[in-house]
């Protein structure tokens, strides 16, 4: 009776609990309690997500490492090159401890890369939050857990010397009590380099390397895998501390290691769970046991329980199995650079996990049934009941009787929703490592990347989500987000290789919740498909919701791509002048429905996006590269939020970047609709007029439409449509691009 | 020429600098912070990065390593030493090159590109480049403010110690282009022999046309004795 209580205090169900004490054939102790409770957390187990995770393309020719197989996936790159990524969420901590919370999800996604054997070479980070311009203490708490958040990314990643090359900041009061913070890890390694977590040959020994365990972070995969609550603040204990320093030792004393020849068996960081989940998975995985002597684990502090060193999630501290007769090997490159490194164990052949102290047993566990076993739950999911309402919506009612895009464009120009992220990136060093082709602030991040036998590979990268969308229509919102992702990447004349994915929804206990995160998951899988895109990992980050209610659904997505070999990369901006525009893809703007310009130009968020066709994306992707391969290229740029006329603007806002003379398409439909629809399937392309017969003839081969815009010149915006025209001066806009952020932010 | 490049702990701009020199047609080797040799006829590169985390104050660990004796003892012998960012920061702990670097005025950490005016031309490092040439090199530091007693300041205003200021796009140099708020706008000085270096700015970012431009590699070079004359 008394266990079933623990139990019940650590999270674990009544169901659970049984299981747990009939897989055994006794009752567990506390210890063992505790162990279960964090391997079974949703965070390390995916309890409620496995049956929806199932859905996702996993497979593909590109593919190494499977997604859930190791802590990374990894995919071919080419010329034995491969590329191993992932994403991770820091949301719960951030909300409670910016600084620290987003600072120690770099170095756990930074562990998650360099355990598969890769050299991190970029990370990119997807930050969403409240509004900062909100009235009084709202906007007050917002713009600090902005300046938390950003400082702590800041702190960790300059530090270990990865550049930080992009991502996303987005603004909405449906992230006011529940931030969320994703962080992207890109390496890259040759074939093989690829290191497994297996703890295989018995005898062999069980190192423990890098930081002592102290206390901190206890039962963080619990925490992570509740509700925010106003007493969450009493959960800052559950909150990790990171030390890049000892990160960035960690992993150049680790990548020194691996570099022996046949030293390294397997290897396994220790984040969520700590050394219960590296001893369990590896054990498991290795189809072996793992015994170990909790005394010789190195602590920081005293008095620690067993409970307490197995469930800490102290940082910068890694799981090393190396061969037998080996260890000084170990312990001298380790000793080199300043870190401990402590045998604490061996492996055998048991199954189980055997936890000693001073000698003795204090938890023994089959590791198969910790690891894998934890029950698989079919969740109930409910179509909402608002969301036909919340679908339908009458412009007429939002729009005024005589369209204001003049002032429409300006408000838009003027809100930090849409305003230029430099105040972000300039924070983080983008550059160093000598890689970053393409910095922040483009569609995609490009990277040179040394090929296993010289010369350089081009890979591009990019981070997505759009909670917005998410929200109206789930389903299409993902579909959209996998496209546009896509879309960036072939801005950047990339062929897409893999996509991390990070499910940040709301409890899954609520039907509705549920439901989204299940169209959600479907919605990207068929996109997946479409574009033969496997899935390699991810994570998922469930209970985002605090008092005033769930975030928007918010699948983040990562995708990786290789750049085609004859690409020139082109800028996102245009050129000083003299250039033709035009529009490949649809015509279609899409509507307004789930648009950025109706929820920052008239407050609401109402409609839904329009379907997205898979079909023509893909091979306006495919002509978008073929364009990059030609000369005489000078621009290229996604239509994404804010619909055809923002992405114009954007474009001019360049660096001695020219403004020009255009003429949008539009049917029957409002001018509103034209200029700021979000509809997928475009790409505006700015190329010298001499270059134009053979783009207009990729267009027609490659099945894509191509419509001519205007002509890039002169230090105006201007834009005509249904025979109206407008327009503004760059410099006006530009001035309200390049300040909102830092105006609404503050110092 | 070649060059040893200082690994201590936390450095992360080490293998920059080996890639730049090598591209530059130099010789470069990795020296780790514990050993002592330095060749007679090598330069020494300090690179950047977070030297024992920066633990106590930027550069101040660093200064106390096996190495950083041998540092001393070869600029004092006349050899060349190029200290960059962390490294500048080191070489003003370390007593090679006077005054300190202090956090940046706006706090934050600032990574871009910065323009530079070279100062005086009267240097090795600076012998590629003519007085008032506008170079572009990127900054990336949360504590480059640097700051001198006053007497300091003026003296290395009369030896021409300072080679390169912050300056704005047209080459003025005023406060709004400083962006640390350097004294004097300074972003980069030399010591009085003229064989020892120390810039924030990193050189080596701008060795490659991909990697942005070309304006670094006068630096470079010149600390390799490849300047316009030679």
């Amino acid at each position: 009776m008394k266990a079933k209580e623990f139990a019940l205090k650590l999270g674990l169900t009544e169901e659970e609990f049984d299981r747990i004490q009939n897989g055994l054939g006794r009752e567990p102790n506390e210890t063992e309690l505790g162990m279960f409770s964090v391997m079974w957390s949703e965070h390390c187990s995916y309890k409620n997500t496995r049956k929806e995770l199932r859905k996702f393309p996993t497979t593909g020719p590109a593919v190494l490492v499977k997604a859930g197989e190791e802590n990374a996936g990894v995919v071919d790159a080419g010329d034995g090159l491969a590329l191993a990524f992932k994403i991770e969420s820091h949301n719960h901590p951030s909300a409670v401890e910016p600084f620290q919370g987003a600072a120690t999800g770099v170095g756990g996604i930074l562990r998650d890369i360099f355990t598969m054997g890769a050299r991190p070479v970029a990370f990119m980070d997807s930050l969403r939050f409240g509004r900062p311009d909100a009235p009084g203490e709202a906007g007050k708490r917002t713009r600090s857990l902005i300046h938390g958040v950003v400082a702590g990314i800041s702190h960790y990643g300059n530090c270990v010397g990865v550049p930080t090359v992009g991502g996303e900041l987005v603004f909405d009061p449906a992230y006011e009590g529940n931030p969320l913070v994703n962080v992207f890890c890109l390496g890259t390694l040759r074939h093989d380099q690829i290191r497994r977590g297996a703890a295989k040959g018995v005898g062999n020994p069980v190192f423990y390397v890098g930081a002592k365990t102290g206390r901190d972070g206890l039962a963080g995969a619990a925490f992570a895998s509740r509700d925010l609550t106003e007493e969450s603040k009493a959960d800052r204990p559950a909150v990790q501390v990171g030390d890049p320093f000892v990160g960035k030792l960690l992993f150049e004393a680790c990548l020194e290691l691996y570099a022996r020849p046949d030293l390294v068996v397997g290897v396994q960081d220790m984040g969520a769970a700590g050394l219960t989940c590296s001893t369990c998975e590896t054990a498991s995985r290795g189809g072996s046991g793992i015994e170990i002597e909790l005394r010789k684990v190195p602590q920081r502090e005293t008095g620690m329980t067993p409970f307490e060193t197995l469930l800490s999630e102290s940082q910068e501290r890694m799981l090393i199995i190396v061969r037998k007769g080996r260890e000084r090997e170990l312990k001298e490159i380790f000793a080199r650079w300043g870190l401990d490194a402590a045998e604490i164990g061996t492996v055998t052949d048991t199954g189980r996990v055997v936890v000693m102290e001073g000698g003795k047993v204090v938890a023994d566990l089959p590791a198969r049934m910790l690891a894998d076993d934890a029950p698989v739950y079919e969740r109930a999911a409910m179509t909402p009941a608002k969301l036909a309402e919340k679908q339908k919506y009458d412009l007429g009612k939002i729009l005024p009787a005589q369209p204001r895009v003049k002032e429409d464009l300006l408000k838009l120009a003027r809100s930090p929703a849409t305003g230029s992220r430099r105040w972000v990136w300039n924070q983080y060093d983008h550059m160093v490592g000598l890689r970053t082709v393409v910095r922040p602030g483009s569609d995609a991040a490009v990277l040179r990347v040394e090929k296993p036998g010289g010369g350089w590979v081009r890979v591009a990268m990019t981070l997505d989500g759009n909670g917005r969308w998410c929200a109206q229509d789930p389903r299409e919102g993902s579909k959209a987000l996998v496209a546009e992702a896509c879309r960036n990447l072939a801005c950047a004349g990339a062929v897409p290789l893999g996509l991390t994915d990070n499910l940040n929804y709301g409890n899954p206990h609520d039907p509705e919740l549920f439901w989204q995160l299940r169209e959600g998951v479907e919605g990207m899988a068929e996109a997946c498909r479409a574009f033969d895109l496997p899935v390699t990992g991810g994570n998922v980050s469930l209970y985002n919701q605090s008092p005033s209610g769930p975030i928007h659904p918010t699948p983040v997505v990562g995708v990786v791509g290789k750049v085609d070999e004859g690409v020139k990369l082109a800028p996102a901006v245009f050129s000083t002048g003299g250039g033709e525009v035009v529009l490949l893809g649809t015509t279609a703007s899409g509507g307004l429905g789930a648009s950025l310009y109706l929820q920052e130009v008239h407050g609401v968020i109402a409609g839904k996006l329009a379907a997205v066709d898979l079909v023509s994306e893909k091979k306006l992707h495919a002509v978008t590269r073929m364009v990059l391969a030609q000369p005489g290229v000078r621009a290229v740029h996604d239509v994404g939020e804010g619909g055809i006329l923002w992405a114009l603007a954007e474009m001019t806002f360049g660096e001695g970047s020219a403004g020009g003379e255009f003429r949008v398409p539009c049917g029957k439909e409002r001018p509103e609709e034209a200029l700021f629809g979000e509809g997928a399937g475009r790409i505006l392309v700015e190329l010298d007029e001499t270059s134009m017969p053979t783009v207009e003839n990729l267009a027609k081969e490659g099945g894509v439409e191509l419509t001519h815009l205007g002509r890039t010149g002169g230090k105006d915006l201007q834009v005509t449509v249904h025979g109206a025209e407008m327009i503004w001066p760059v410099a006006e806009l530009r001035d309200g691009f390049e300040k909102s952020l830092p105006k609404a932010l503050g110092p | 020429m070649r060059f040893a490049v200082v690994q201590f702990p936390g450095s992360n701009c080490d293998q920059d600098c080996v890639h730049a020199l090598r591209g530059l047609g130099q010789e470069a080797r990795l020296v780790w912070h514990h050993e002592t040799r330095l060749d007679p006829d090598e330069g020494v590169i300090l690179p950047g990065g977070f030297s024992y985390g920066d633990y106590l104050r930027c550069g101040a660990i660093a200064r106390f390593s096996p190495m950083m004796q041998s540092v001393k003892a070869a600029a004092e012998r006349g050899q060349v030493v190029v200290g960059i960012c962390n490294g500048f920061q080191i070489l003003c702990e370390a007593g090679l090159l006077p005054g300190a670097l202090t956090r940046n005025e706006g706090l934050h950490f600032r990574c871009e590109p910065s323009h530079l005016r070279v100062e005086s031309p009267a240097s090795r490092f600076t012998s590629g480049y003519g007085t008032g040439q506008m170079l572009r090199i990127p900054i990336a530091h949360g504590e480059g403010c640097y700051r001198a007693e006053p007497k300091v300041l003026e003296e290395l205003e009369a030896r021409q110690q300072i080679l390169f200021r912050y300056c704005d796009a047209e080459g003025r140099v005023t406060a709004e282009a400083n962006p640390n708020g350097s004294s004097h706008s300074i972003a980069g000085i030399r010591n009085q022999a003229g064989n020892v270096l120390g810039m924030m700015p990193h050189p080596e970012r701008a060795c490659e046309p991909e990697m942005g431009g070309l304006d670094g590699k006068g630096i470079l070079l010149g600390a390799a004795g490849i300047g316009r004359s030679a």
